[in-house]
């Protein structure tokens, strides 16, 4: 056999087989980037895991203390003191009554300024507009706590001279206007979704453009991430509503929201494993059980109302 | 004949009332931003100045300043950062180049929205118990980069599937038919060209987190801190520390917070001029967000 041929047949043989391992190092690779990758998206269910097991975790150790009847309806929420209650109902009052004043501000302006600007304002104005709107989302809502202590409470005792420093009204106003741009913009993509031949057949019935927008726009206004930013806001409640739990339904005294009593507790220095440590988490669960409550509840309201086309 | 009209000119007249209506609405949300940053510049612009930047916390007003909150602020935002971007990417990513349609990515798209809805505040309370108490991380710059990264993670993961979402499918098979692989294909052309996209999502992502209070407040960030944390680089070797990750730390929200719940009027004015300087740099990564975005959609014509 020829030297040089017997050469040739091994460099080929040798060639081929540096090709196949290099192909299987590659797939090699691939399978590790794309397990790499995928590994990536599933963190985002292991913080979902994250924050269920450690609320669920804290809140089971607390409960082994305080009763759920306890917890449930006694009517004070005093853990700090000596004389320890455990009523959660004061702090979710004090919720219910900043979320409700929050969406009174927010889902009427919202909706208004959805119709506005996708049936009447031209082209020019929106584009300026919008990103403007979106600003008073991206504001700092410590920033926002200093408005509504000290620019809006004072504005607002001119009318309501008996109106205390501390107030859920001011605070439940401030986090109103907040969260207008996600009522707005949810409305305006209601309002997109609409076929233009719905559009153009309601203008041939007759119809006038607020006529047309009413129907589309009003139910997709209940928003749902508007719901939980209005319920989970701390520091505009924890700044401007006062930080002392009470158990009432007038917006113009000062009360505790479940989130403020939670940033309370945290800027003191509480030991690790006592009971008011633990109570932040399940004042933390009941405030989940409300976001989703208020959610649920949006998109019932939605489901109620949207057309399908 | 005469009732019909009637009720059309009022109905127009209600259409032309509601175009005054809507206008008022928006107005009341601009005058309001407006009266905030009017506001908080009469009552906050007196005290900027240098020794407002290079001074610790202090218990008279006008000594204090805001030196450790915006290096504590710098550090958390670069912790938050290296771990938001190459972790919501790679999410992105393989949702939306990658994933197939089974149960399990379902799962995990319902989460993310869902996520998105979660308060911050509760965010904090699962680092307090996790990343202080379990991992023992304490109360530290890493813990508050951490808590802040999986609070944004779900809006860098959703701007990076727009933007990958955006790329035509002709750009991938062409770089196929060359024999490329998935991830060249990932990596060599649809990532470069969706740039653009996921840098305006991550800059406001973390203007977001730059003004988050709450969740840090309760992992345990102290309110007064008088000195720095380690610097991050040495003269000697190994030239680099990473002593300062696991250093107490207050922020600029944070202080600002401290500030406003004093009695005290004069405190209020520190308080108007941190928020100044928290407006000023929300403002300016927002501007800057919206530049990227014009600069690249201009770039790029498909």
């Amino acid at each position: 056999m020829d030297q040089t041929d017997y050469v040739g047949a091994g460099d080929a043989a040798r060639a081929a087989q540096e090709l196949l391992s290099r192909r299987a190092l590659r797939r090699l690779t691939e399978r590790a980037i794309e397990a790499l990758l995928f590994l990536s998206a599933l963190s985002s269910v292991g913080i979902t895991v994250g924050i269920v097991g450690i609320l669920l975790y804290e809140s089971f150790t607390f409960f082994e203390h305080v009763s759920i009847v306890e917890f449930l309806t006694d009517t004070q929420w005093t853990v700090l003191f000596a004389n320890p209650h455990y009523g959660i109902m004061p702090l979710v009052t004090g919720t219910a009554v900043t979320s409700a004043v929050a969406l009174l501000v927010a889902i009427p302006l919202g909706t208004i300024i959805a119709i506005y600007l996708s049936e009447y304002a031209n082209r020019r104005l929106r584009e300026i507009i919008k990103p403007l709107l979106e600003l008073l989302s991206a504001v700092p809502t410590v920033v926002f706590g200093y408005f509504a202590l000290l620019f809006v409470t004072p504005l607002l005792q001119k009318v309501l001279p008996n109106l205390s420093g501390f107030n859920m009204l001011s605070a439940g106003i401030v986090i109103g206007i907040m969260i207008v741009p996600y009522v707005s913009s949810l409305s305006e993509d209601a309002m997109k979704a609409v076929p233009v031949h719905i559009r153009e057949g309601s203008y041939a019935m007759g119809a006038t453009r607020l006529q047309t927008a009413l129907r589309v726009i009003v139910p997709s206004a209940f928003s749902g991430i508007g719901f939980s930013r209005a319920v989970g806001e701390t520091m505009v409640v924890a700044i401007a509503a006062g930080q002392q739990p009470n158990l009432t339904l007038n917006p113009t005294e000062p009360a505790a929201t479940i989130t403020a009593y939670i940033v309370q507790v945290s800027l003191g220095d509480l030991p690790h494993g006592s009971i008011a440590y633990q109570s932040i988490f399940a004042a933390g669960l009941t405030l989940m059980f409300m976001t989703l409550a208020f959610n649920i509840a949006g998109y019932l309201l939605r489901k109620r109302y949207r057309e399908i086309y | 004949m005469k009732t019909a009209e009637k009720s059309i000119a009022r109905r127009k007249m209600f259409d032309a009332l509601f175009a005054i209506i809507g206008f008022l609405a928006l107005l009341v949300g601009l005058i309001t931003l407006l009266a905030l940053l009017v506001d908080l510049a009469l009552e906050g612009a007196g005290r900027i100045s240098w020794q407002f930047f290079t001074s610790y916390p202090s218990r008279f007003a006008s000594q204090a300043g805001i030196l450790s909150a915006w290096v504590g602020t710098t550090l958390v935002m670069l912790v938050t950062a290296a771990t938001a971007v190459p972790l919501g990417v790679a999410a992105g990513v393989y949702l939306e180049e990658y994933a197939s349609r089974n149960w399990l990515t379902a799962l995990i798209e319902i989460n993310i929205a869902n996520l998105a809805g979660v308060p911050s505040i509760v965010y904090g309370l699962m680092a307090l118990g996790l990343f202080v108490y379990q991992f023992r991380l304490g109360q530290s710059i890493l813990t508050a980069g951490l808590t802040l990264a999986l609070l944004i993670l779900p809006i860098v993961i959703v701007a990076t599937r727009e933007s990958i979402r955006a790329v035509p499918g002709s750009i991938r098979e062409a770089a196929y038919a060359l024999g490329a692989t998935k991830w060249q294909t990932v990596k060599d052309h649809v990532l470069p060209y969706s740039t653009g996209g996921i840098l305006t999502g991550v800059i406001i992502a973390l203007s977001r987190a730059i003004g988050e209070t709450a969740p840090l407040i309760t992992i345990g960030a102290l309110t007064f801190i008088a000195f720095l944390p380690g610097a991050p680089v040495k003269s000697e070797f190994p030239f680099v520390s990473f002593e300062w990750l696991m250093s107490p730390f207050t922020v600029m929200p944070i202080q600002m917070f401290n500030w406003v719940s004093r009695p005290q009027r004069e405190f209020h004015f520190n308080a108007a001029a941190a928020g100044l300087v928290l407006m000023a740099m929300t403002l300016a990564m927002n501007g800057l967000a919206i530049y990227i975005r014009y600069r690249f959609r201009k770039r790029i014509k498909w």
